[in-house]
């Protein structure tokens, strides 16, 4: 194996993005293009009587205006529900009502200001539990039910295990609105050429599938259609769907004849891109006095908001996290996905599991307070191991969980702290709003693990992705792959996979991955699965164009393929030492009679199943990641503040291809789940978001950021390329939970609700004392 | 609406634009310059991806208007950037791995710099302080702040 594997190499594209000569959407300018704008509903659910654009349309400088007049006849989207534009109801205060296109982004906001739209307000719905009532408004009357979806999974007995468990726990939680918050706001361009092909320059997540969408949306043939992504400032699963906004800027285009961008302002970031579904859940859960977790009972309720996205799949990770993260013998999942008049719902990092994760591994910690076991030692004994299937039918194949918590715990040095925390409690006695003798800050810590996908997750039929080797006559080497870049370095890791295979370096490697009409289809970048996919598509295709450089290396140099070696930009012979330059290589191939171009060719798509569609069992992914995190964290108990001293991180990620980006992910994951513990809530009432900027929307700056420790645990996994696997979700999964168990060691409260504010932290320890106080 | 006569230097050269009066700094950077290394993250000066330097100071450039930076100078990440390689600041930022998606970058690399004028050995929390007003969605800003650290150490 070459050194190129295992390397904390740079990110090939981290120069020009660190000189600002990277090219995003919001830097995209094609000749005439036009900046356009879009008129949202004033209502969260109303009767459209009427829409006036002739105003608009007489200022100078519109030119076009778009109104549901100008949908096609077909729905698109996920669930099939919605248009580019609405013409008889809206749904939701994001309802795109009419769109202009102006040649300044001025004017097209001054023209929006003259579109008249008459409105007969119809009765909203808010709550995801009113919903599902008998006589609840309807959000689409045509499908008779505001319950868009209900999963229902179960394996075992459930009667059975709760009568074996020793002790059973009950609770019930709630989840907010949580936004991806991505540095650069939604944008596209579009423009049609003189055959009326469509051209998007997109941030999108899924080039192919988005091809498809459009397809539908405007009622254009997947042919006509031609995706460019554009460098992306951030996505976080925000491009895992079509959004309104992209069918929009083609009918504008069309209309206008010219190119048409819609970029979103960060107001409208917060109020139209899709947001974290909230959740209510109650859960039950028992084990037995042996240590061994006994039952597991989870109902969810999902606010999926007006319109249905792909995001509406996330009780798919949901119920495997309930259903497989530790072996659970008994297991009920039930999850309903209802339509309020709330904001769209989408994939966000974790796709579910960060919730089901909260709830779960909180509940864990309830369970071994309850049995009076470590809380470490109770994870392991119950802890998922190397090949095993589990009842849900994942087929586990390299397993470093136990790994992940002995890691972290060896850093908790738990003993020293448990003293601290237990002498600190035994302080506590007191109402903590009241006077309470200094120090009033106390200290915890806490764990919690994740289980993620990490061979792909097959939600659709195919899960696969493709990629192409080129060696051109000088020897550079060209990686097509079907794959996305999206920041997280897919492009540096699929280099150097490739660079390992042909012995050259990653800066002998172009990698092009962003543009549909040249690279090879994928299912697009979700579901941590980039590097396992796209890692063995390319390992294919470099394998490939290899076999095709031996050949002719072994014509030139009179000698078996089979003892040869690339090494240094050169074929060398293993016994003799004798080399030939790759370039020789190429043009010998290349310039003779019959003489043909190296390019290695490579598609893999794992060897997995859709879960059955009744039972929802099945082997979704190829392998699984696994992680564990500890945080330790100290109480203000007079302000409620929780603040994040230390972050300790495990992943196993089969093999770390590049070290460097694998603790960037941890990292990255980490901000984020430190803001869903603590900080980040979209805040919506009455369908309105109230904080659309981050200002009022706080994610973590540097200055609040923990320290982070990021451990890497390797297990080889037998189907990863060079034995990796996905990391991309993990960071962030546990760690809400793990906070909320440390604020438990530290005060004694249970936090149910994210985030833990100061203020809800406060109102449970004046709970707990009124609660101390009666007994 | 009548134009505004605006002078500017930018990046070390003299330049004289008639502009828009409501335009802001980024505006012109980015549409009348075709400086496009200054983001728009928020145009509301919370996320720190149109930080530049005026008259040496860091500023998000969407808070400020053009007609205000009249006879300034002006230093945006274009203007840091040798014609061969990298500023130290974007090299550490590199080499560290405190580069994800990249959109913060430029105005996290113009803040450093802002940061290490001032102070050339900055301690770890200096660094955090002195960044606290450039917001990062990828990294949680663990390489960003060792990249920053490391660009005056072991004379690199």
């Amino acid at each position: 194996m070459g050194t190129v594997i295992g390397q904390r190499l740079p990110k090939l594209d981290a120069p020009d993005k660190a000189t600002g000569r990277t090219v995003y959407g919001h830097d995209v300018r094609l000749p005439g293009m036009l900046h356009g704008g879009i008129l949202y509903s004033r209502y969260p659910h109303a009767r459209i009587v009427r829409v006036d654009v002739s105003r608009a349309l007489k200022l100078t400088g519109v030119k076009a205006v778009v109104t549901a007049d100008d949908n096609p006849q077909t729905k698109f989207g996920y669930g099939k529900d919605n248009t580019p534009l609405k013409g008889e109801v809206v749904r939701s205060l994001r309802d795109e009502v009419a769109a202009v296109a102006a040649v300044d982004p001025d004017i097209a906001e001054e023209a929006l200001g003259l579109i008249e739209v008459e409105y007969e307000p119809l009765p909203p719905l808010f709550d995801a539990a009113e919903a599902l009532k008998d006589g609840a408004p309807l959000i689409h009357p045509e499908r008779g039910s505001n319950l868009f979806q209900k999963y229902k999974y179960s394996h075992g007995d459930l009667g059975a295990g709760e009568r074996e468990s020793d002790v059973v726990i009950e609770a019930d939680f709630e989840l907010p609105y949580v936004a991806h918050a991505a540095m650069e706001t939604s944008v596209v361009v579009a423009e049609f050429d003189h055959r009326g092909h469509l051209t998007l320059y997109s941030t999108t997540q899924i080039p192919f599938l988005l091809q498809r969408d459009l397809s539908e949306a405007l009622g254009l043939q997947g042919s006509d259609i031609r995706v460019i992504q554009t460098a992306i400032g951030g996505a976080f699963g925000r491009g895992l769907d079509i959004y309104p906004y992209e069918p929009i800027a083609a009918l504008l285009a069309r209309k206008a004849g010219k190119p048409v961008r819609i970029s979103f302002s960060r107001h409208e970031e917060f109020l139209a891109a899709p947001v974290r579904q909230p959740a209510k859940a109650h859960i039950r859960a028992g084990a037995k006095r042996d240590g061994l977790i006994s039952f597991r009972e989870v109902y969810a309720l999902l606010d999926i908001g007006a319109y249905v996205s792909w995001g509406t799949v996330t009780p798919l990770v949901m119920m495997e996290t309930t259903a497989s993260l530790y072996r659970v013998p008994h297991v009920r999942f039930t999850a309903d996905c209802v339509y309020t008049n709330n904001p769209i719902t989408g994939a966000v990092r974790g796709y579910g599991n960060p919730q089901s994760t909260f709830f779960v591994e909180t509940m864990m910690d309830r369970l071994a307070v309850a049995l009076n076991l470590d809380p470490v030692e109770f994870r392991i004994r119950n802890a998922n191991r190397p090949n095993e299937e589990t009842p849900q039918g994942l087929k586990i194949t390299s397993c470093g969980l136990k790994e992940c918590l002995e890691a972290v715990a060896a850093r908790a040095d738990a003993a020293r702290m448990k003293d601290e925390s237990k002498r600190m409690k035994s302080e506590m006695q007191i109402h903590p709003s009241s006077f309470i003798p200094h120090p009033s800050k106390r200290r915890g810590i806490g764990f919690a693990s994740t289980l993620n996908v990490g061979g792909g997750a097959r939600i659709y039929r195919s899960d696969g992705c493709g990629a192409t080797v080129k060696v051109d006559d000088f020897g550079h080497v060209s990686l097509i792959t079907g794959s996305t870049e999206i920041g997280q370095g897919s492009e540096t890791v699929l280099a150097q996979i490739v660079a390992d295979v042909l012995g050259v370096t990653v800066e002998d490697i172009t990698v092009l991955n962003s543009d549909t009409d040249v690279k090879p289809w994928d299912v697009g970048v979700h579901a941590s699965r980039t590097t396992f996919i796209a890692g063995n598509a390319a390992h294919i295709a470099a394998l490939e164009a290899r076999r095709q450089i031996f050949e002719t290396a072994a014509e030139i140099l009179k000698v078996s393929a089979e003892d040869l070696m690339a090494r240094d930009g050169h074929v060398v012979e293993t016994r003799q030492g004798a080399s030939v330059p790759l370039s020789k290589v190429a043009r010998a191939r290349h310039f003779r009679e019959g003489g043909t171009v190296i390019l290695g060719e490579g598609w893999y798509d794992p060897p997995t199943k859709l879960v059955d569609k009744d039972t929802y069992k099945g082997n979704i992914s190829a392998t699984y990641g696994f992680g564990a995190q500890m945080a330790e964290v100290e109480v203000d108990t007079e302000t409620g503040k929780v603040r994040v001293l230390r972050l300790v991180c495990a992943n196993d990620v089969g093999r770390a291809i590049n070290p460097m980006a694998v603790e960037g992910q941890m990292e990255g994951g980490a901000q984020m789940g430190l803001g869903y513990a603590l900080t980040e809530e979209v805040i919506v009432q009455e369908g309105r978001v109230l904080n659309p900027d981050f200002l009022d929307y706080r994610i973590f700056t540097s200055a609040d950021m923990p320290e982070i420790e990021s451990i890497i645990i390797e297990t080889d996994d037998p189907q990863g390329p060079y034995g990796a696997k996905g990391v991309g979700e993990m960071g962030g999964t546990p760690t809400a939970a793990a906070i909320a168990n440390a604020v438990y060691d530290a005060v004694g409260v249970r936090l149910t609700t994210l985030p833990m504010t100061p203020e809800r932290v406060l109102k449970a320890l004046d709970e707990k004392a009124r609660e101390q106080k009666e007994k | 609406m009548p134009k505004f006569h605006l002078t500017l230097t930018v990046n070390g050269e003299q330049r004289e634009l008639l502009i828009d009066p409501r335009r802001t700094l980024l505006d012109v950077l980015r549409n009348d310059l075709e400086l496009r290394g200054a983001h728009r993250g928020c145009d509301s000066g919370d996320c720190g991806a149109c930080t530049v330097l005026l008259g040496g100071q860091p500023i998000t450039s969407c808070l400020i208007l053009a007609a205000d930076c009249d006879g300034m100078e002006v230093l945006t990440v274009e203007g840091v950037t040798p014609v061969h390689g990298l500023h130290p600041v974007q090299r550490a930022l590199v080499e560290e791995g405190g580069i994800q998606c990249g959109f913060c970058t430029p105005g996290m690399v113009m803040a450093a710099i802002a940061l290490l004028n001032d102070n050339p050995s900055p301690t770890e929390d200096d660094v955090r302080e002195g960044l606290v007003g450039n917001l990062c969605r990828c990294t949680g800003y663990i390489k960003i702040v060792e990249a920053v650290m490391a660009v005056n150490e072991g004379g690199a």
